[in-house]
């Protein structure tokens, strides 16, 4: 079961939500599927500048493997204000620790309702039936 | 490793393949001239090392010659030797492009009946030769669209519509020619989503970009459907002809609604390919879009040929000449030697092997959309995954059994994509023999799947860190 304290976008990114404050990541199933279980096969992973403002759904970086290279897209509205520099030289923490250190930006939000995104719990279903 | 040295590596002081004779004429006054203040530092090696050296490395190459080369969406057909026969007579070869119209009559003649013949196959009555691939020739076609708009005073489109199936140079071509990408989803049956294409159409939008048959292969069956729904929001459509193989002879894309496309010579028409060109990606667009056609453009009259450079509303030139004429010189044998009959089978050979591979593959290998495809298909390792055996595992396997691989995940909307294009031009024999040695690939996925993951065992180098390659290259040679 993938944690239940935040919350998720059907493209695979995370949402943790603290007061008016969400850190946003990539799941370990997206991070698994971008580089075939090789975490070397990552390659490069493009973050925002601070400062940016972000709608649902805005691509805000992107992140790249040696065979693909996919959006990263914003489940909550707001304003980038850090941004995990670690990662640019590390992108092993991403699949070694996706849920915690490998947090990608973090945003003030502008809406604070995370309705539009689905829980952990369906998360899991969606992926079962992918498979 | 059987690594092989550069000559800068084998170079010794002193020796050579060849030894002037002493000067016999007049030396030439070079007072004021910029002469270098010490002599370049090239190789010194003897003839016997130099010509091994060559062979040695020419033996290494992996081409159509000598294998098959089923590389999805990039067409590698066999190339003619008749081809290379008429662009190495003298004539054209060794004409310069300033050349006054009166002295190169022949060669301005093959380049307007390359545009004629291209008018043919899609229907687009006016074509430029200009681009010099297929990505300029999106551009040019999306600045032609630019000037449209710009005449008739609707500059406020500036959206693209894009398939999520498309070739990344779509998005990028738009993006260059100022206009913003936007993306359609495919529905699960692969093909464009016409309801979001619908939803996403409006008085910005300046045109929609199709690859027909799209990247999976898959003919599009409403695309007459979606022409009109463009076309009814005053846009263009703009077809990427990449796969036009499938559909040359059978289907003029100006019959279902495209305005705008361009054709890859050097996939459809057989020129060389690959090693980064020269490629040809001339533009075919409809009559009210050819007044915008880059310059100079080819001319026939009573008088004969000439280039013509008047064109007040045309978007001016592309590049320094005209196009890469030994390539469309190539095209032109290629296309006289098969007619119109000729090029016909051409599509329906590439189709029907495409077939034949897809029926004999698909029950080793997961087929997402196992459907009639056109020219291409698309497979993935889903039921490989138990073992951890992956589409890049089952390529680097091939190329030990002797085959290149095939296109390896591309398309994007497809997880693991194999993308399969056997061509027209392969005998039963190869595709079989092909087919043997996936199924070999697939039982060895099941038995021992840990084995692929060394794969390639054959070749000079093992399987190469890609990772590391993109995050720490190593671009020049530095002498030790």
């Amino acid at each position: 079961m993938r944690p239940d304290d935040r919350k998720y976008l059907e493209t695979h990114e995370w949402a943790k939500v603290t007061g008016d404050i969400a850190l946003i990541g990539l799941t370990d199933f997206a991070i698994h599927e971008l580089c075939s279980g090789n975490e070397g096969d990552l390659v490069y992973c493009d973050l925002p500048e601070t400062g940016r403002t972000l709608e649902v759904g805005e691509t805000f970086g992107e992140i790249e493997s040696v065979k693909a290279v996919a959006d990263l897209s914003s489940p909550v509205e707001g304003e980038v204000i850090e941004v995990n520099e670690a990662i640019e030289d590390h992108l092993e923490i991403l699949s070694s620790d996706p849920w915690e250190q490998g947090w990608m930006v973090k945003i003030k939000l502008t809406k604070k309702s995370m309705d539009h995104l689905i829980d952990a719990e369906t998360y899991e279903s969606m992926l079962a039936k992918q498979s | 490793m059987n690594k092989d040295l550069l000559l800068y590596e084998k170079s010794r002081a002193g020796r050579r393949t060849l030894r002037l004779g002493a000067l016999d004429v007049p030396a030439a006054d070079t007072t004021g001239l910029p002469l270098r203040q010490s002599p370049p530092d090239l190789p010194q090696i003897g003839e016997l090392e130099l010509v091994r050296h060559y062979v040695r490395l020419s033996k290494k190459n992996v081409s159509i010659a000598d294998s098959f080369y089923p590389l999805g969406s990039c067409t590698m057909k066999y190339n003619p030797l008749a081809n290379e026969v008429a662009a190495t007579i003298a004539g054209f070869s060794e004409a310069h492009p300033l050349l006054d119209a009166g002295r190169c009559q022949g060669a301005l003649a093959v380049m307007k009946r390359v545009e004629e013949f291209l008018a043919a196959v899609t229907g687009l009555p006016c074509v430029t030769l200009h681009p010099a691939a297929g990505a300029q020739g999106e551009l040019s076609a999306l600045l032609v669209a630019n000037a449209h708009f710009a005449a008739r005073g609707e500059q406020a489109r500036t959206k693209v519509l894009i398939p999520d199936s498309a070739h990344g140079t779509n998005p990028a071509s738009a993006a260059v020619a100022g206009l913003e990408p936007v993306t359609v989803s495919s529905g699960k049956d692969g093909l464009v989503d016409v309801d979001d294409l619908q939803s996403k159409l409006g008085t910005d939008t300046a045109g929609f970009m199709v690859t027909n048959p799209n990247t999976l292969g898959l003919f599009e069956p409403r695309i007459a459907e979606i022409c009109e729904k463009v076309h009814t929001a005053g846009a263009l459509v703009y077809m990427d002809g990449a796969n036009l193989n499938a559909l040359m002879g059978i289907a003029r894309p100006a019959d279902f609604g495209v305005d705008m496309m361009h054709t890859n010579l050097h996939k459809t028409f057989s020129t060389p390919h690959g090693g980064g060109g020269p490629g040809a990606g001339p533009i075919c667009v409809s009559e009210e879009l050819g007044v915008y056609l880059p310059v100079p453009r080819v001319v026939e009259s009573e008088s004969g040929f000439h280039l013509e450079t008047d064109a007040p509303e045309s978007i001016g030139m592309l590049r320094g000449w005209s196009s890469n004429f030994g390539v469309i010189l190539r095209a032109y044998a290629y296309m006289r030697r098969l007619g119109p009959d000729g090029v016909r089978r051409v599509a329906e050979n590439a189709v029907i092997n495409a077939n034949y591979l897809r029926v004999r593959l698909r029950d080793a290998y997961h087929v997402p959309f196992d459907g009639l495809c056109m020219h291409e298909f698309v497979a993935t390792t889903r039921h490989q995954r138990p073992g951890g055996v992956h589409a890049v595992d089952v390529a680097k396997r091939l190329i030990d059994l002797g085959h290149h691989p095939m296109t390896v995940y591309f398309p994007l909307v497809v997880n693991e994509a194999m993308m399969i294009e056997p061509t027209e031009t392969e005998t039963k024999e190869t595709l079989d023999a092909f087919v043997e040695d996936m199924l070999l690939i697939a039982d060895e996925a099941r038995e021992r799947p840990e084995s692929l993951h060394d794969a390639p065992l054959s070749t000079p180098v093992g399987r190469l860190d890609e990772g590391r390659a993109v995050k720490e290259p190593v671009l020049r040679f530095r002498r030790g």
